[in-house]
């Protein structure tokens, strides 16, 4: 065991803890936008008193001293660095401790770029990735269909090739921020007679073409964060696909790995347990602070535990990517489940310590952290369910993690 | 940055497992609780001691092998996998923390040396320094100790007895010494043993520096806890492995139970709360290790954590074996109980937990 991450990491550390202190305080200025920007803006602290910054300002001052974008290529935008994830992570974790705004995530950057970089054409990576990266092309990700939740690959959504171009026609469903987006990337089943998993290609849609209808559906935090998309004979380039025709299912499944470790940030669920310890030094029952009260101190501590083992998990997942030969399976398996419940139960619980008052929503008088509980508690119900549910985590530990016996198929689907 | 065991800690960890799985099957384990068998106890206790399981934390030039805690977690998993029906956190874990934080200099040198040669083993009562239950109380005056404590562990080879009072007072009791009430006490975990011990003007060396510290107090009781929760640790990992072994073979309604989703999301939600259990546990042997400033607090939790999960643990991979897992004859019922003593011992949950917010001046 070593938890230090050498000499050499020192003045960068020092170096990031500069930066944190020059950006104090500052304000990132959003256009009001989907789910995601709603819960990065509860990371601006209330006391903030700092500069303000838009969204794309603050992606050019990360890239420019490489606190984003750290290890892609200058030509495509980036900081033209090293992989170094020691480097990240220091950034990551002085960035939770200082409360500064962490850079823009969303699907765009979290999923397509990673998925561009491994698997797309020189052109596309030219075309999109810094773009992207600047916060100036928002994407979505039209997977999810009325009839293919879970069941991913059984996808209907149809593309065919007319004239050198894709022709599509269908409807997604859950897609979140599509009405902010100027791209999405998309599944859609591009060979009717192959077997399901075979006949699926992945292809890049801009939002403006003719035929595209959004309808934003309200969410249970009560904004839009996601729509439905239908498709009317939509045609793009026959170029704007990922991969080869038929091998969009083992591109996406590539870019599922990068949302499932996005999710669950333990940097921001140790922020969130210092909030919470906060929030029970404030709140008082008959006059009595919360904290005071051992039923609620006990459950505290309670959740302190699952949020250290949490954390104490995640640095051994990064180890494994540190220390060649070092087998951590079902270690890494695990946090997209463990994650998004913990975060959840941790919000649920900063709701129960204010009673009544932690009902309060939509800026109403007596509010407390600006409703962010409540929003949270419920923001991460949708993160339990989407990126793959809990119980398709399961499914996955049980089944590659512990080699247990996989589902057994319908008559139709053998 | 290397967060995991070393590979000398993994060697050391696979040594005792695998001298337990060839000298101490499950028959041996309980013909030993049955204290039918207690020539076969002794060798194990042997066999064990010349691996050097007694010798983990003492300092090298006292004999020891001058290792640290975090392998004495990792040996404590292997111990608690195969149902070691041994000694271990009392003697090689608590006793020599106490000593490195608690004794003079000259008081050191002679119990280390003593004790890599396994010519003293000491018992271990702690009970009054974390909470009292049933009126104990420990009084100790001019080098005697008078009263009566509970749940001392680990005598089965003690030539001494190791009581620490509610001031976090530690001292040493010979067990030759007259005024001395020893009384079995019957827990559910048969592969351990458990005392109460009355004592009248017994002679007691005192450890010099508690006199005027709890720092040795402090530290012997964060290492026997963060030791505990590891064995949970082997414990509950030795029941997923057998819940998910049964499951790919006992077959109803023509399929393997393994293939149901209800067994199998039980056992991935075993899995998927035990998996960061080791990592919080190692995480806090190293903090110890370290002398981190939040080593009292990590160990609390790792302890109080730990042993929550290992219930749900000990439940669940219960229920896969159906009626097969509640009997005595397939004898999962010994990990089930060595779970339930590990979460009491040192420290129920609530209480250290209630210790861990004292500890970050909650
Ligand atoms: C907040 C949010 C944002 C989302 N954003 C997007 C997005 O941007 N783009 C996109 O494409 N999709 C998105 N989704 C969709 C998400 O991926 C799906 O909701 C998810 O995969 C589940 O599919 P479903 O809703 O059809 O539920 P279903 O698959 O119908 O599941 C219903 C229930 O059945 C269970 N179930 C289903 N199959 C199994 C099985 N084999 N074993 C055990 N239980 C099973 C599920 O766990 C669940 O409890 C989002 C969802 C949410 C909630």
């Amino acid at each position: 065991m070593n938890l230090n991450y050498g000499p050499e990491y020192e003045d960068f550390t020092k170096e990031v803890q500069k930066f944190c202190k020059e950006y104090s305080g500052v304000i990132i200025t959003n256009k009001k936008g989907g789910a995601l920007t709603s819960l990065s803006s509860i990371t601006n602290s209330d006391k903030s008193d700092g500069a303000k910054v838009s969204r794309s300002e603050w992606q050019k001052i990360l890239i420019k001293n490489g606190y984003f974008a750290r290890s892609i290529p200058k030509e495509y935008g980036g900081f033209g660095g090293d992989i170094d994830i020691i480097k990240n992570r220091i950034i990551a974790a002085e960035f939770a401790s200082n409360r500064i705004p962490p850079p823009m995530g969303g699907q765009g950057i979290d999923m397509l770029v990673p998925t561009l970089l491994e698997l797309g054409t020189e052109e596309q990576k030219q075309k999109y990735i810094k773009p992207t990266l600047y916060g100036e092309m928002i994407w979505c990700q039209g997977y999810s269909e009325p009839n293919a939740g879970s069941d991913l690959a059984s996808l209907q959504t149809k593309g065919e090739l007319i004239d050198g171009n894709w022709v599509i026609n269908g409807q997604k469903i859950w897609t979140s921020t599509a009405q902010y987006s100027q791209m999405m990337f998309c599944l859609v089943r591009t060979e009717p007679d192959a077997p399901k998993h075979a006949g699926i290609s992945y292809l890049l849609i801009p939002m403006d073409t003719p035929g595209i209808e959004i309808r934003p559906l309200v969410d249970m935090t009560l904004n839009a964060g996601f729509n439905e998309v239908f498709f009317t004979d939509v045609t793009i380039p026959e170029g704007n696909i990922v991969g080869k025709r038929g091998e969009g299912w083992t591109v996406a499944n590539a870019t599922l790995g990068h949302e499932r470790g996005s999710l669950t940030d333990p940097n921001a669920t140790m922020n969130r347990l210092h909030m919470l310890i906060d929030r029970m030094k404030e709140e008082t029952i008959n006059g009595k602070k919360v904290i005071e009260n051992p039923a609620y101190r006990d459950k505290l501590i309670q959740l302190q535990g699952k949020v250290m083992a949490f954390q104490s998990n995640s640095l051994r997942v990064l180890s494994a990517k540190l220390n060649k030969g070092q087998d951590v399976k079902i270690a890494g398996m695990i946090q997209k489940l463990i994650g998004t419940e913990l975060r959840h139960e941790l919000e649920g619980f900063c709701i129960d310590v204010m009673g009544e008052l932690g009902t309060l929503f939509e800026g109403s008088p007596n509010i407390r952290d600006g409703g962010s509980w409540q929003f949270t508690y419920m923001y991460y119900l949708g993160l339990i369910i989407g990126g793959g549910t809990s119980q398709i985590q399961k499914n996955i530990i049980s089944e590659r993690g512990l080699g247990m016996p996989r589902e057994p198929k319908t008559q139709q689907e053998t | 940055m290397y967060f995991g065991l070393s590979e000398d800690q993994i060697f050391f960890q696979d040594n005792v497992k695998k001298f337990l799985e060839d000298n101490a099957p499950l028959d041996a384990v309980k013909k030993i609780t049955e204290g039918a068998d207690l020539a076969t106890k002794d060798e194990l206790h042997q066999g064990l001691i010349n691996l050097g399981i007694n010798n983990i934390l003492i300092p090298e030039e006292n004999g020891g092998l001058g290792l640290d805690l975090l392998f004495a977690s990792a040996v404590s998993q292997s111990l608690g996998e195969g149902i070691a029906a041994l000694p271990f956190v009392g003697p090689y874990v608590i006793a020599p923390i106490a000593i490195k934080y608690g004794a003079s200099d000259s008081q050191k040198e002679k119990l280390f040396n003593e004790m890599s040669q396994n010519l003293i083993n000491c018992g271990v009562g702690f009970s009054e320094y974390f909470g009292s239950r049933d009126s104990s109380d420990l009084s100790i005056s001019n080098n005697k100790i008078t009263g009566r404590t509970l749940f001392v562990l680990d005598v089965d080879f003690a030539s001494h007895v190791m009581l620490c009072d509610k001031k976090g007072q530690i001292g040493l009791v010979s067990l030759k010494s007259k005024g001395i009430e020893i009384i079995d006490l019957t827990t559910v975990d048969k592969t351990r043993t458990y005392k109460e011990m009355i004592f009248k003007d017994t002679p007691i060396e005192i450890l010099d520096k508690t006199k005027t510290s709890t720092e040795a107090a402090e530290m012997a009781l964060s290492a026997g806890r963060i030791v505990a929760a590891a064995d949970s640790l082997g414990a509950s990992q030795a029941m997923i492995n057998k819940a998910v072994e049964y499951s790919k073979e006992r077959k109803q309604f023509n399929r393997v139970i393994g293939s149901f989703q209800a067994v199998k999301h039980m056992c991935a939600e075993m899995t998927a709360e035990l998996e960061p259990c080791y990592s919080l546990v190692w995480h806090a042997a190293h903090s110890f290790d370290d002398s981190h400033e939040d080593s009292k607090l990590m160990a609390c939790l790792a302890k109080s954590h730990t042993s929550d999960v290992s219930k749900m643990v000990s439940k669940k991979a219960t229920e896969v074996h159906g009626g097969m897992g509640f009997t005595d004859l397939l004898g999962l019922h010994f990990w089930f109980k060595r779970i339930g003593l590990n979460r009491h011992i040192l420290g129920s949950p609530e209480i250290v937990r209630e210790e861990a917010a004292k500890a970050q001046g909650l």
